[in-house]
C-alpha cells in the first residue's frame, strides 16, 4: 500500500496538494472524501485523521494532517525541485514567512465568501446576509493589499522569478472567492497576471482540472447533503451569521 | 551591526523567539518594541517590518517577519540541535503539524480569551460578561483537548522523547490566558506534567523571566497605554475579536 492523498477538490488546501503532488508526479492513490456526505462518509477519514478533516495523508503506518505539514513531507521525500521549498536560507525564510502569514489572514477571510454565498443559504435556507459579506470582502482586500505590497511587490512569484509552495497556497485559497463569484482579480491586473505565471507553471490543464468542482460551485445546490450533517452544521453556521 | 530580534514579552511569539534564541545562546541585539505605547507604528519600525507587527527579525539587510519562519532561520543558521526540528522527516512533520494547526486554534482561541478578559475591559471601560467569558472558554477547552488527544497524546513531547519548536510554541500560548487568570494547568495534569518538561527543559530561570510581565498582566491599567492611542487600540481591538 502506497501513499494515500485523502482529498475533496471543493477544499482549498486539499488543491494544493493535488496539484503539488500531481505537477510533481508523485505517485499517490487518490482517496476521494466527500464532505457534504457526513459522518457515515467520515468513517473512512475517522482513523487516519483524529481531527476528522481533510487534506489527510497515509504512507504506511505513518498519517499526517495540515496542509503545510503535508506539503513540506512530499516535497521532501519526492526531493521535489528546489524551487519549491529552497534551500537558500532567506529564500526558504521568505516561503516560511508567508505560509504562517497566510493563516490569520487571506485563509481568515478567503473561504467565508463560500461560507456566506453558498453553504450556509444551502444549509440554514435562509438568504445571504450582504453586510456580512461586505465585512468579509473589506477583510480581504485588506490581505490582497498586504499580499502585494508585502509579498509579492514587483516580482514574478513570492521568492522571485520561480514559484514556490507560498505561491501554490496562496492561489487556491483565492480561487474560492472566484469560484463563488466574486472576482478579487477583476480589479487587480498585477495579481491577475501573478495567477496567469503560477497556472503556467504548474500546467494550465491540471489547475482547472483541480478547480472544476469549485469554479462549477452551482451544482452544489444540487447535491444531496446528508440530514444528519445538515443538523449538526446548522447552529454552527447561524453562529457565523451573527 | 549584528541580528536583531524586535520584540515586546507580552506578545506570545516574541516569548518563543527570545526562549529559543536565550536558551541556544543565539548572540542577537533585544530590540524592544512596546506595543501599548504604539512602537510598533512608527516610520523606524516600518522599515523592520512594513506590516507593522512583532516579531520581526534584522539581519544585516535581511529583514523578516512571523515568528515560525523566525524560528526556522534561527534553527538553521545557527545550527542548533536537531531534536528543536528534527532531521528525521516523520518527526519533522509532526512539528510542522502542529506549527500550522495552531494559528487557528490553540494561538486564536488563547489570544481571544486574553485580549476580551484583559485588554477589553481597559479599553472599553466595560467589565467582559461572565457569559461571554465562558463561551470563550468553552472553545479554548475543545482546543486544549484535542491538544491532548491529538498532538500530545501519552508522549513526554510533541516530536517524542525531547522537546521541539512545537511545544515551545505551543506552551508560550497557552501562558496568555495563564495570564488573564485562567489556570487551565489546574485541572489538567498530563499538560501540567508536559508544562513542567518544556519548563526544565529551555531553563526555568529562562522561562520565568520571559513571562514575568505577561505573569503580572492583570495589574494593567488604561494609563499604561500611549493616550492618543487608545481610541485606535480599541477601534482594532473591537475589529480583530470580531473577525476571530
Amino acid at each position: 500500500m502506497g501513499l494515500e492523498l485523502y482529498l475533496d477538490l471543493l477544499s482549498q488546501p486539499c488543491r494544493s496538494i493535488y496539484i503539488f503532488a500531481r505537477s510533481n508526479n508523485i505517485p499517490f492513490e487518490f482517496k476521494h472524501v466527500e464532505l457534504f456526505k457526513g459522518p457515515s462518509n467520515s468513517q473512512g477519514t475517522g482513523k487516519v485523521n483524529l481531527l476528522k478533516k481533510v487534506p489527510a495523508l497515509k504512507d504506511g503506518d505513518f498519517t499526517l494532517a495540515e496542509c503545510t505539514a503535508i506539503l513540506l513531507y512530499l516535497s521532501r521525500k519526492y526531493n521535489t525541485p528546489d524551487h519549491w521549498y529552497p534551500s537558500d536560507i532567506q529564500k526558504r525564510a521568505r516561503v516560511d514567512e508567508y505560509l504562517s502569514w497566510h493563516h490569520a489572514n487571506i485563509r481568515a477571510n478567503a473561504p467565508k465568501t463560500m461560507w456566506i454565498k453558498v453553504l450556509i443559504p444551502l444549509f440554514t435556507g435562509q438568504p445571504l446576509p450582504s453586510e456580512k459579506l461586505q465585512e468579509v470582502m473589506e477583510g480581504l482586500s485588506t490581505s490582497l493589499k498586504q499580499f502585494e505590497e508585502r509579498f509579492l511587490q514587483d516580482k514574478a512569484f513570492i521568492i522571485g522569478s520561480e514559484i514556490s509552495l507560498a505561491d501554490l497556497v496562496a492561489i487556491v485559497e483565492l480561487m474560492q472567492p472566484v469560484g463563488v463569484g466574486c472576482d478579487i482579480f477583476e480589479d487587480r491586473p498585477r495579481l491577475l497576471e501573478w495567477r496567469r505565471r503560477v497556472e503556467d507553471a504548474v500546467g494550465k490543464e491540471l489547475f482547472f482540472q483541480a478547480h472544476e468542482m469549485i469554479l462549477n460551485i452551482k451544482e452544489l445546490s444540487n447535491i444531496q447533503i446528508d440530514p444528519q450533517l445538515k443538523e449538526q452544521l446548522a447552529p454552527v453556521l447561524m453562529k457565523m451569521l451573527k | 551591526m549584528g541580528l536583531e530580534l524586535y520584540l515586546d514579552l507580552l506578545s506570545q511569539p516574541c516569548r518563543a523567539l527570545y526562549i529559543f534564541a536565550r536558551s541556544n545562546n543565539i548572540p542577537f541585539e533585544f530590540k524592544r518594541v512596546q506595543l501599548m505605547k504604539g512602537q510598533h507604528r512608527t516610520e523606524e519600525f516600518r522599515k523592520v517590518n512594513v506590516l507593522m507587527k512583532v516579531p520581526a527579525l534584522r539581519d544585516g539587510s535581511f529583514t523578516l517577519a512571523e515568528s515560525i519562519a523566525i524560528l526556522l532561520y534561527l534553527a538553521q543558521k545557527f545550527k542548533t540541535p536537531d531534536h528543536w526540528y528534527p532531521s528525521d522527516l516523520q518527526k519533522r512533520a509532526r512539528v510542522d503539524e502542529y506549527l500550522s494547526w495552531q494559528h487557528a486554534n490553540i494561538r486564536a482561541k488563547g489570544s481571544k480569551v486574553f485580549l476580551s478578559k484583559v485588554l477589553l475591559p481597559i479599553l472599553t471601560g466595560q467589565p467582559l460578561s461572565a457569559e461571554k467569558l465562558e463561551f470563550l472558554i468553552e472553545d479554548l477547552n475543545v482546543v486544549l483537548k484535542q491538544f491532548e488527544e491529538k498532538f500530545l497524546q501519552d508522549k513526554p513531547f510533541i516530536a517524542g522523547s525531547e522537546i521541539s519548536l512545537a511545544d515551545l510554541v505551543a506552551l508560550v500560548e497557552l501562558m496568555q490566558p495563564v495570564g488573564a487568570g485562567y489556570n487551565l494547568f489546574e485541572e489538567r495534569p498530563k499538560l501540567a506534567e508536559w508544562r513542567r518538561r518544556v519548563e526544565e527543559a529551555v531553563g526555568k530561570e529562562l522561562f520565568q523571566e520571559a513571562h514575568e510581565g505577561i505573569m503580572n498582566i492583570k495589574n494593567l491599567t488604561a494609563d499604561q497605554f500611549a493616550p492618543e492611542l487608545l481610541e485606535s487600540f480599541k477601534q482594532q481591538l473591537l475589529k480583530q475579536l470580531l473577525h476571530k
